[in-house]
């Protein structure tokens, strides 16, 4: 009887300490974002998306350069990894699946995907800021691509496996060729999880510092010449919130607020639309 | 000629047409998975290109050299990996457990109709961009741990020795300890996910087994889920490990910046991932800025090895569900 309450104890103390865990990990999540809502929102007003960026310790100002700048580095970096991550993606899943070099770059891809974003950086420092003279919001998309193809590649992989072999059978069978196949029958039966998957990259390099800080560096005035240093928000935030001014400070908040509100919007957007497309 | 012929004709034309852009598709498709390939290769050699000039001034003795002194261009990258290293162990052995648990309470415990929004919550942790973590960490979590915690923490070991060298020092709030504790909050998402993700894999019927010779869910948890799962649970850890040594700005805003080794978890620090963000933009040409690129390729290593091998082991972990 004695063992049999000992086993009775150590079961529910081995419960109670995994629904502590859980509380744990929400708490976190609680407490973060609500301070993230409670500083950020004080520094949202019509001025933060009007104004450029303040002048050090002056008061006022917003941060419409970093906003438009980061739409700017983001919608390249889309155009970019898009065809390349799934054209990479069509390879894997309709020619890889016997192919060493198709399993390499599948291993690789998957460490790149959480490879130290700082290092992609230095990368592109050394391929294009180094050598073409100066930093630039080319050289700022050519880092976040490096990260976004990755997160396409492997989901359309992913989503490419999931599509039946009948299909692709009866469109051989009808006669059409691999290409046709590809693109027009198995691609689009899984567009939603194709698109989730853009989206997830999107998303995650919408809140990428590490490797815009030596790329596309950062311009204090508004521009909207990609060849040139380019306002960002993520850099923005990081310089913002390490300086001395409140003023500074204040509209770093604001900038981390918009970026986890995006974020966030993206990554619930891109989860619903799986879902439809799962359940369909 | 006759109609037959050339109807036969044009079919050949048609397919020798067709084989022709499924070669060229072929060829587009496998061009573009390359350049994926050529990337990873490409960030090695201009690493390694870039690091040269350190590594011919100092040999490999700037792996355990412990200085950093830019006005005499003296470069040791012992103080970044001390600091990388530390963190990253911090940081996992506050996440391990805590993912452990909530990995054991969506699978187990959890109440079904809770799993999703829970599970989903999770994941949206983890979509939360580091900057953000970072930013928490300065101004909320940082001062809050200097009041609070740090000066309990030294009244509670007190002169115990070994362990009181580890809390010394002024409470300031930024410094390994809280750099480590921030990371912890990020890797948990991660580690939580692959650890639900190949507790899922468990045969419901090597449960039930259990559960019907009276063992209790601590003990089917312990003793067949975490056996059975070993290999993939291992690889979520080491998938944490890689995202803990190359984080950035989770790091920079709370480990204090300083290129040196103290004893003291309290005390500032630095990691190759914060170095690299302080100092590379401004660096001057020459020693300094290659050996920040040696810093950069000494965490790549790092990083590539323990992702590859979480890789391996997530892999074998997941195949396993077949048995």
């Amino acid at each position: 009887m004695q063992l049999y309450s000992r086993r009775i104890l150590t079961n529910r103390i081995g419960i109670a300490l995994s629904m502590v865990a859980m509380a744990f990990g929400l708490a976190a999540l609680m407490w973060i974002l609500w301070t993230l809502f409670y500083n950020g929102f004080n520094a949202l007003s019509w001025e933060f998306f009007t104004q450029d960026t303040p002048a050090p310790g002056s008061e006022g100002g917003g941060l419409r350069n970093a906003i438009v700048g980061s739409l700017m580095i983001i919608g390249v970096t889309t155009l970019v990894s898009t065809p390349i991550g799934i054209l990479a993606g069509i390879y894997l899943a309709e020619f890889g699946a016997t192919s060493k070099f198709a399993a390499t770059t599948r291993f690789v891809t998957d460490i790149m995907l959480s490879a130290p974003s700082i290092v992609v950086g230095l990368f592109v420092y050394a391929l294009m800021v180094a050598t073409l003279g100066g930093f630039s919001g080319w050289a700022g998309s050519v880092a976040l691509s490096l990260i976004a193809i990755p997160v396409v590649v492997r989901t359309t992989e992913n989503m490419l496996l999931l599509v039946p072999t009948a299909l692709r059978e009866a469109a051989f069978a009808v006669g059409a060729p691999r290409w046709q196949v590809s693109l027009k029958v198995t691609l689009r039966a899984v567009k939603a999880g194709v698109v989730t998957g853009i989206l997830l990259a999107i998303a995650r390099v919408m809140g990428e510092t590490a490797p815009l800080l030596f790329t596309a560096l950062n311009n204090q005035f508004f521009s909207t010449d990609m060849s040139e240093p380019m306002g960002n928000l993520p850099v923005v935030i990081f310089q913002f919130a390490m300086s001395p001014y409140d003023n500074w400070v204040s509209l770093a908040w604001g900038g981390a607020l918009l970026i986890a509100l995006i974020v966030l919007a993206i990554n619930i957007i891109a989860r619903i639309m799986f879902r439809n497309k799962v359940s369909a | 000629m006759s109609e037959a012929t050339h109807t036969v004709d044009l079919h050949a034309a048609q397919v020798r047409k067709f084989k022709l852009q499924d070669m060229f598709f072929h060829q587009v498709t496998m061009v573009f998975a390359f350049i994926v390939l050529a990337a990873l290769v490409g960030i090695l050699i201009s690493l390694a290109i870039e690091a040269m000039p350190v590594f011919r001034e100092f040999g490999p003795a700037f792996l355990w050299t412990n200085v950093w002194n830019v006005p005499e261009d003296q470069y040791g990258a012992l103080s970044a990996i001390y600091g990388t290293v530390v963190t990253s162990i911090i940081a996992l052995v506050i996440a391990v457990p805590v993912s452990f648990g909530i990995a054991l309470f969506l699978t187990e415990t959890c109440p079904a109709w809770l799993r999703r929004p829970l599970g989903t919550a999770i994941e949206l942790l983890a979509g939360v961009p580091s900057i953000i973590y970072g930013i928490w960490g300065l101004f909320v979590f940082a001062p809050l741990f200097a009041e609070h915690v740090q000066p309990y923490l030294q009244e509670l070991v007190g002169d115990t020795p070994i362990i009181s060298g580890w809390f010394a020092g002024p409470p300031i709030g930024v410094g390994i300890l809280t750099a480590g504790i921030v990371l912890s909050l990020m890797v948990i998402p991660f580690v939580a996910s692959v650890m639900r993700d190949v507790f899922e894999t468990v045969p419901p019927q090597l449960k039930e087994s259990a559960y019907g010779v009276g063992c209790t869910t601590w003990e089917v948890v312990t003793n067949i889920v975490l056996p059975y799962t070993r290999v993939g649970v291992i690889g979520g850890i080491m998938l944490g490990l890689g995202r803990a040594l190359g984080e950035t700005m989770a790091v920079t805003f709370v480990i204090g910046n300083a290129n040196r080794i103290v004893g003291s978890l309290f005390a500032p620090g630095t990691s190759i991932a914060s170095t690299l963000a302080n100092e590379f933009g401004e660096a001057d040409p020459g020693l300094h800025i290659s050996s920040l690129f040696a810093l950069g390729l000494v965490l790549f290593i790092i990083t590539f090895i323990v992702l590859a091998i979480s890789q391996w082991l997530i892999k074998r972990g997941i195949a396993k569900q077949g048995i």
